[in-house]
């Protein structure tokens, strides 16, 4: 049979060599692999101290964004929860009423909008579907939690703050996207 | 009348410090195996071991000492009490009494005044470790028993089964050290092997024996059946929690530690070194140079341990009784027959 390696033995019941019986010499040679390992270069990454790099395109924890002015941009046209292969996403609707511009960019805004997280397959369809540039996926991971019922996550869990100092940038995933479609290789 | 009665105190208060100083080093050196344990194992696994407590994981020890002494401490209902909690303090009590007779050094000079580096000269001092090991079994013996566990004794029936088989070797291959020494006293043999002039290069044979006995001794891997977890859980201490585990623990590391100052007083020379003398300042070169050489073997000990796999328990019995006896008995008839022939 042809061998996938160049490291399988062939296995032979024969008696052992006066050498191979007094175990030392394989005990040294046993040694001296561990000590050659002793001075190797480590492989562990003290995790919370340095962070291997996530991958430019990394999915995880989604992102309601707003407008320019700090507007949800939403509009609770449920194409998210459509495309979503999971059914993750679940939203009731609301119209805007007078005084809200400043709130809502558009007429109908999603009053409920949860993602259950525990669903989620971090697809990204629910980026693709929406029109209007409302959800998109980032590299911040969804933390961990011991109640099933916490991992539902709503709009004070989604939606970014107003202030500049919280948006949440979302650039250089969709930079990446954008340069693949243009070279005609993303899905 | 009253001169001769100061002397005495004198001494006695000499040996009184000389005995704290040593017990304070025995627990710090066994309290730093365990974190060298631990990075030691990591380094040979690529991993870089415990390094979140102090620089580079130094407080581990003590972090480790903290969690031992907050755990419950917990006697199980059919436990035999007394024996139970006697039986960790006999194997502490036992681990710690064996350094009493290794020579640290010739002799400090303090106020122009010579102090030894040896708690007790005893005539017999191998004997007595001899003695002292044996009695190590009865605390692994009667925690394992008193704990009223099946896997507990079962530890406990392999350890002591694997002591007495190994003794036998160690002992005979100390025999022929003491053919060639011609006394039993450690501090002669340390003395003997002036320089470089160490038993090693006399008696191979003998130390790859009584190295190896020493690991069984020890219930170190790849002697480790006593507290073989695949097949016992823990061993002889499955039952034990809190300080109580950590006696065990613990006196297994000072074991560690005597067992390795056995080995290089008696093969490697002690506080010998060629080129350094050992009553150079003041005699402080000399424990420096057994604490050095002790601490390589500290090193072995646990290089060993994460290289081999466990011995199997019949391939134990095997290697003690077919192959370390015959050749401990041939070590020391080759031995004889080099005296006969060469003299000393």
């Amino acid at each position: 049979m042809q061998s996938l390696t160049n490291r399988s033995k062939l296995v032979v019941d024969r008696k052992m060599t006066f050498m191979e019986r007094i175990y030392l010499p394989a005990i040294l040679k046993g040694m001296a692999i561990t000590l050659r390992h002793f001075f190797k270069k480590k492989v562990t990454v003290n995790y919370p101290d340095e962070k291997r790099p996530f991958a430019p395109v990394y999915r995880g924890w989604h992102v309601l964004k707003r407008d320019e002015n700090g507007a949800e941009r939403c509009t609770a046209c449920g194409l998210c929860a459509v495309a979503c292969p999971a059914e993750a996403i679940t939203m009731v609707a609301e119209e805007r009423e007078k005084g809200e511009e400043n709130l809502y960019r558009e007429e109908r805004y999603a009053a409920v909008y949860e993602i259950n997280m525990l669903r989620c397959i971090f697809c990204g369809l629910c980026e693709e579907a929406c029109p209007k540039e409302a959800i998109f996926l980032t590299d911040r991971i969804v933390p961990a939690d011991y109640v099933r019922q916490e991992f539902i996550f709503g709009k004070d869990m989604l939606v970014e703050g107003v202030e500049p100092e919280k948006r949440i940038d979302v650039s250089v995933r969709q930079k990446h996207i954008q340069e693949a479609v243009a070279a005609g290789t993303s899905s | 009348m009253s001169i001769l009665l100061l002397f005495s105190l004198s001494v006695v208060l000499e040996k009184i410090i000389l005995i704290s100083v040593l017990f304070v080093i025995t627990l710090g050196v066994a309290a730093y195996s365990t974190w060298g344990e631990r990075k030691v194992a990591a380094f040979m696994q690529d991993r870089e071991g415990p390094n979140r407590a102090g620089w580079g994981g130094l407080l581990q020890p003590l972090a480790d000492g903290v969690k031992m002494f907050t755990k419950e401490d917990f006697v199980p209902q059919q436990a035999e009490r007394w024996l139970y909690i006697l039986a960790p303090g006999a194997f502490m009590f036992v681990a710690c009494m064996t350094s009493a007779v290794i020579p640290w050094g010739t002799q400090l000079t303090i106020f122009d005044k010579p102090v030894s580096l040896q708690v007790a000269d005893l005539n017999i001092g191998i004997l007595y470790i001899l003695g002292f090991t044996s009695l190590g079994v009865y605390g692994i013996m009667l925690g394992g028993w008193s704990s009223n566990n099946k896997f507990s004794l079962y530890g406990a029936i392999r350890a002591s089964s694997q002591m007495i088989s190994y003794e036998l070797a160690l002992g005979l291959s100390l025999i022929a050290v003491i053919m060639m020494t011609g006394t039993l006293s450690l501090k002669e043999i340390a003395e003997q092997q002036a320089g470089i002039n160490w038993n090693i290069w006399y008696q191979p044979l003998g130390f790859i024996i009584f190295f190896t006995c020493s690991l069984a001794e020890c219930n170190r891997a790849p002697f480790d059946m006593a507290e073989c977890e695949t097949e016992l859980i823990g061993g002889y201490h499955t039952e034990y929690s809190s300080m109580k585990l950590g006696f065990y623990l613990f006196a297994e590391y000072i074991n560690m530690f005597i067992s390795c100052a056995v080995i290089s007083t008696v093969y490697f020379g002690g506080y010998n070194f060629p080129g350094i003398d050992p009553g150079w300042l003041g005699g402080f070169m000399g424990p420096m140079v057994l604490f050095s050489k002790i601490i390589f073997f500290i090193f072995v000990f646990m290089w060993i341990r994460w290289t081999l796999p466990r011995f199997r328990y019949d391939q134990l019995m095997h290697l003690g009784w077919k192959s370390l006896i015959p050749l401990a008995i041939l070590n020391m008839v080759l031995t004889g027959g080099g005296i006969l022939l060469f003299g000393k």
